[in-house]
């Protein structure tokens, strides 16, 4: 067997003395392992860290090994990542969440969004929200993707405030006040795509949000607890929102 | 099937000694075969020196050293300054610092480092102890000296998180071109880092 792919490393555990078993989300081939021989050599240790864009050859005599990896670097990002804690926080996050796909299952989106927001860790003011989104996007391709569209009682598509925790849909307004203590709070830029907005309190709303039905759906049922990067990667962007001046995710003027 | 050459205590010596990091099953039996051929100089005192170890040796309950002594001859060293903290991942980084002899500072070592993949969490990593260390007072700047890898440094973010409260100076190894280090074989990262950490003359 073999194939060639893109990829975005994930982790890497130690295999033996000089190698490791690289965990990559690829393109055509999802979340995969792989054997790198020597991958723990001043030569490749540079390449191999979360984060970084690879070019793949996969190698097994049967489709169900564990294979073995040829890599070519594509993109370094993890120099640039290590600088700051939205950037490791928020790798080490989304690797967790693409860690709660199936193995070898294709999802050719979460990996090109992946790569998207990656390159934006660095300006935190985008990266808040396309984290949210990507969130989103991972539960949905789990099955448990939210409506936010339209209204559940009304199927009203304006003025969207609330969202149901018990059926993961959104609520109008007008249609949620009698429950608002009860319903989750849905936050503008995730309302309508065309908001241009994403203040702090908006990003904590939406944090909330994707928690309550990643910890529903997800971590509950499977009983894992919630990635310490996700507590770190919000964390390190609300210290950075606190800061006067500072805007996130296409905030208007 | 090949037939045994030697008895069931060195076969035994050769399988225990191949676990040792840097020797295979090869050397290993290089190795059983020379200390038994040097019995009285070699394999007497190796076995009486493991023995000994094997008694006596634990982690420092301070910093997590392992020596034998506890407190580590590190923490009870009166002439180390005991307000610089230096943070690293295991023991043989602590070690190789202690080579570069370039602070006379404490340590403290973690275990490892958060490391989602093999089920490292900031439970199995002993920065409980290292807050409650800082919070006792007395320490003036902790040096994170962990790898610089993904990995380590999402492990030092987390320690600077855990000690946001505390009033000392957090400081971190610098990233760049090592010593005897050509550019032109510098991964695109590295040299990144070290454009960024430029100095003035």
């Amino acid at each position: 067997m073999e194939w060639r792919d893109e990829g975005i490393i994930l982790g890497l555990r130690k295999h033996g003395e000089t190698s490791v078993i690289a965990e990559v989300m690829t393109r055509g081939h999802g979340r995969h392992m792989g054997i790198v021989k020597g991958g723990r050599s001043r030569r490749w240790q540079p390449v191999l860290q979360p984060g970084n864009s690879v070019s793949l050859v996969w190698r097994a005599r049967l489709d169900e090994h564990l294979g073995q990896y040829q890599v070519e670097p594509t993109e370094s990002r993890a120099g640039r990542l290590m600088e700051s804690a939205v950037g490791v926080h928020g790798v080490q996050a989304m690797a967790a969440l693409l860690r709660l796909l199936p193995e070898r299952d294709p999802h050719p989106r979460l990996h090109d969004a992946f790569a998207i927001i990656l390159d934006s860790l660095d300006e935190p003011d985008q990266a808040g929200a396309m984290y949210v989104r990507f969130e989103l996007a991972v539960l949905e391709d789990l099955g448990f993707g939210l409506d936010l569209t339209r209204c559940a009682a009304t199927g009203d598509a304006r003025d969207l405030v609330y969202v149901s925790p018990k059926s993961g849909r959104a609520v109008s307004a007008g249609a949620g006040e009698p429950w608002a203590d009860k319903l989750l709070g849905l936050p503008g830029f995730l309302a309508t795509r065309t908001d241009p907005c994403a203040n702090a309190s908006d990003l904590r709303e939406a944090f909330r949000l994707t928690g309550y039905f990643l910890d529903r759906n997800v971590f509950e049922p499977r009983g894992v607890p919630r990635p310490v990067a996700r507590s770190g990667f919000e964390s390190a962007l609300e210290r950075l929102l606190d800061e006067p001046g500072t805007v996130i995710a296409g905030q208007g003027g | 099937m090949a037939k045994k050459v030697t008895g069931p205590e060195i076969e035994r010596l050769i399988q225990l000694l191949a676990r040792v990091p840097g020797l295979g099953p090869r050397s290993a039996r290089r190795a059983a075969l020379h200390m038994i051929k040097k019995k009285e100089q070699l394999l007497g005192p190796l076995a009486a020196a493991m023995s000994e170890a094997n008694d006596r040796v634990g982690l420092c309950s301070t910093c997590g050293n392992a020596d034998t002594s506890d407190p580590c001859t590190i923490c009870s060293d009166p002439t180390r300054d005991q307000s610089v903290i230096i943070v690293v991942e295991d023991v043989s980084d602590l070690w190789a610092l202690e080579r570069a002899a370039a602070m006379n500072a404490a340590y403290h070592v973690l275990g490892g480092t958060l490391s989602p993949l093999d089920g490292v969490g900031p439970e199995d990593l002993a920065i409980s102890q290292l807050v409650d260390r800082v919070s006792a007072g007395g320490v003036r700047e902790l040096l994170i000296a962990v790898n610089a890898t993904v990995e380590g440094q999402t492990t030092a973010h987390y320690i600077i998180d855990q000690l946001g409260d505390f009033d000392v100076r957090i400081t971190r190894l610098a990233h760049g071109v090592p010593v005897g280090g050509e550019l032109d074989y510098l991964d695109e990262g590295t040299l990144a880092a070290a454009i960024r950490s430029r100095t003035s003359f």
